[in-house]
């Protein structure tokens, strides 16, 4: 026998009463985990997204969806290939880097990838037009790899440039890691796509999006492949920071007046801007857990602490120091937010893991270190809503309370 | 040796309804070993005077000592260690914690000494055996006759080897026949192992069991006789 235990026997007594307490926190860290944790999860998908994407502008057919940057060339209409030239004649200063786009879902062997046909570095470069626009090593130095457009968003110039494919034959394709292992394939192997052949160059990354499902070829071969010719679904721009915020956009679309013309930050802004209400709610909800949960922690202790008056009399009675008492019942205290924490993380955590997908379009796993802070802010609550109560137990008169039955 | 020493011991509770003078200036000693019974009439301040003696009330005038030390003035810790150390406690509604076993009552003032659990389970044992209750340890207050929780409820107050017992009218709730078990156990345990009783209680039965007797009456001694 040790205080710990005669509060444990205590509280597992009283079961029912305990849960009910419970309620409030449970539910307040469950609902905090839980957005917390989607939120963490989908601050790491925008950070993928940015840190994947080859471009910060798009141009996209008019009727192309832009929900998702990822997706939105996937099965867009298509825009002539001379739009390209038209970028690079019109002198608009502030285009970085190009690269046209053909996009397309497909079948191998009855399951479905996304071909994408580029245009590697080195066709580009060869084209004595670009030359003339600006596109080239003194621009580029002209971009501040730090703008405040771009660290706002979180990412530098320099990953923007990376994904950039220098070479591509037309007999060659670059494979996703998912494509590749579902196509068995290899470097070195050959793949067939609809009567071409073509020899797999490299295996790209995992970059835990679409990415990996696709298959990258030259976009002479896709468009021959799938048999749009001179058509591309989509052209990347690197459009310097500056010159975007210049107005680089506008003067896009007077010479590409039938195309829709959209930055990353368009795209990606509302997946931030959604990060920061989920961030002021669970703000939010934290203010209203440490009210609510303290007061219906703090009403449990009352409630006990009277109904156990008598107990409380007959421990002092039998010797019992005031500190010890004290001790009793914030130990009953603590138990109870250590409960309420590791259930609410529970909760938050298995609402999360099924509430991601369906809501924020992201898988989620648990995140252990919520669990550590559940179980403080649980406890923490749980003291503060215990010391009023505590005090008055301890203050309580050994024994003669017993005679009030 | 004086074991229990009252000067001039005052009560007055602050009612609302006025000052409620429960004890005037009691003035009384008992040597250890003693069994003191108190009885009065009822609203006497037995109780009260119980309480006081045994440091769970404070006076509000006069002074007293337990074992020769005087606890008139020691703070409410000094009260809690000295009871927990010297003082049993045996009530009329037995006082027992609802929720714990019989045994798990009787560990209660060891744990509070920080005992080591192996000695606590052998003493809590061997005492609930000398009270006739090794057969029960494991049953709760609720699932106990009545002479069975006062037996659990003296195991608790003999386990820390106490040099003082205090008893609040502690076969109140008994039978006659349980009540005659019950006092004949308590005269035992002052007789063998020498520890001092001092019992409130109504019946003239239990009050021949005294060998100080005080009567009460309105909050006065009245009578105090010392057989011995
Ligand atoms: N907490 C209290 N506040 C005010 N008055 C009290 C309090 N406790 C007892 N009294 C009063 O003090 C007097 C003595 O009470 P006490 O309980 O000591 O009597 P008693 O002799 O034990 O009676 P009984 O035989 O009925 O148990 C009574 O008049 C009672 O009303
Ligand atoms: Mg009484």
């Amino acid at each position: 026998m040790n205080l710990f235990k005669l509060v444990w026997i205590e509280l597992w007594n009283k079961k029912t009463q305990l849960i009910s307490s419970l309620m409030a926190i449970v539910i307040g860290i469950g609902v905090i985990v839980g957005i917390r944790t989607i939120n963490v999860y989908s601050e790491k998908a925008v950070a993928v997204k940015l840190d994947n994407l080859g471009a910060n502008i798009l141009v996209l057919p008019q009727a192309a969806s832009i929900d998702d940057y990822y997706t939105s060339d996937i099965d867009a209409p298509t825009i002539p290939m001379e739009y390209v030239e038209k970028i690079l004649t019109s002198e608009i200063q502030g285009v970085d880097n190009l690269s046209p786009k053909l996009t397309r879902r497909i079948e191998i062997g009855g399951k479905k990838y996304v071909l994408t046909g580029i245009q590697p570095k080195n066709e580009m470069a060869s084209k004595p037009l670009w030359q003339n626009t600006g596109f080239g090593k003194e621009l580029q130095a002209s971009c501040a790899p730090t703008t405040e457009a771009n660290t706002s968003h979180g990412y530098e110039d320099e990953k923007l440039k990376r994904k950039g494919v220098d070479s591509l034959d037309y007999s060659e394709c670059l494979l996703g890691t998912q494509a590749a292992k579902s196509l068995h394939l290899k470097v070195k192997d050959k793949l067939k796509i609809q009567g071409t052949e073509l020899t797999v160059a490299k295996l790209l990354d995992e970059t835990g999006t679409v990415d990996d499902d696709r298959i990258f070829v030259n976009l002479k071969a896709a468009q021959e492949i799938l048999g749009i010719k001179d058509q591309i679904s989509a052209i990347e721009i690197m459009g310097c920071c500056n010159a975007i915020s210049d107005g680089l956009l506008g003067k896009l679309r007077n010479i590409l007046p039938d195309t829709r013309i959209t930055t990353i930050g368009q795209i990606v802004s509302t997946q931030i801007e959604t990060n920061k209400m989920m961030k002021k709610t669970s703000i939010i909800f934290l203010i209203i857990i440490l009210f609510v949960g303290s007061i219906s922690i703090g009403n449990y202790m009352w409630a006990n602490v009277n109904e156990r008056k008598k107990e409380i009399g007959i421990l002092r009675m039998i010797g019992c120091y005031k500190s010890e008492i004290y001790k009793i019942l914030l130990l009953k205290a603590c138990i109870l937010g250590l409960i309420g924490g590791i259930l609410g993380y529970a909760l938050g955590t298995f609402a999360a893991y099924y509430m991601g997908p369906v809501f924020a379009q992201i898988e989620v796993a648990a995140i252990p270190l919520f669990l550590v802070w559940a179980v403080l802010i649980s406890i923490g609550i749980s003291i503060t809503g215990s010391l009023l109560p505590a005090y008055f137990a301890a203050r309580f008169e050994p024994f003669s309370n017993m005679q009030e039955e | 040796m004086n074991i229990l020493h009252t000067e001039n011991l005052s009560k007055i509770y602050h009612h609302k309804d006025g000052l409620v003078n429960a004890l005037k200036n009691i003035s009384l000693t008992a040597e250890k070993g003693s069994f003191v019974t108190i009885t009065g009439p009822s609203g006497s301040g037995k109780t009260t005077l119980l309480l006081t003696l045994a440091g769970l009330i404070r006076p509000s005038s006069g002074s007293f000592s337990l074992m020769g030390k005087n606890l008139s003035c020691v703070s409410d810790s000094e009260l809690a260690l000295f009871r927990r150390e010297n003082v049993g406690f045996i009530m009329q509604s037995f006082a027992l914690i609802p929720y714990l076993t019989a045994i798990q009552n009787v560990k209660l003032p060891l744990a509070l000494i920080k005992m080591n659990k192996a000695i606590q389970q052998s003493k809590a044992v061997e005492v609930l055996k000398t009270v006739g209750m090794g057969e029960r340890m494991n049953h709760l207050p609720r699932e106990l006759s009545a002479g069975q929780q006062q037996r659990v409820a003296i195991a608790r107050a003999l386990v820390n080897a106490p040099s003082i017992i205090f008893a609040d009218e502690p076969t109140g709730n008994l039978d006659p026949k349980l009540s005659v078990e019950i006092l004949d156990f308590l005269k035992a345990i002052n007789q063998k192992n020498n520890i001092t009783i001092v019992m409130v209680t109504h019946s003239p039965v239990a009050a021949d069991y005294g060998n100080v007797r005080i009567h009460l009456d309105n909050g006065e001694i009245n009578t105090m006789t010392n057989k011995n």
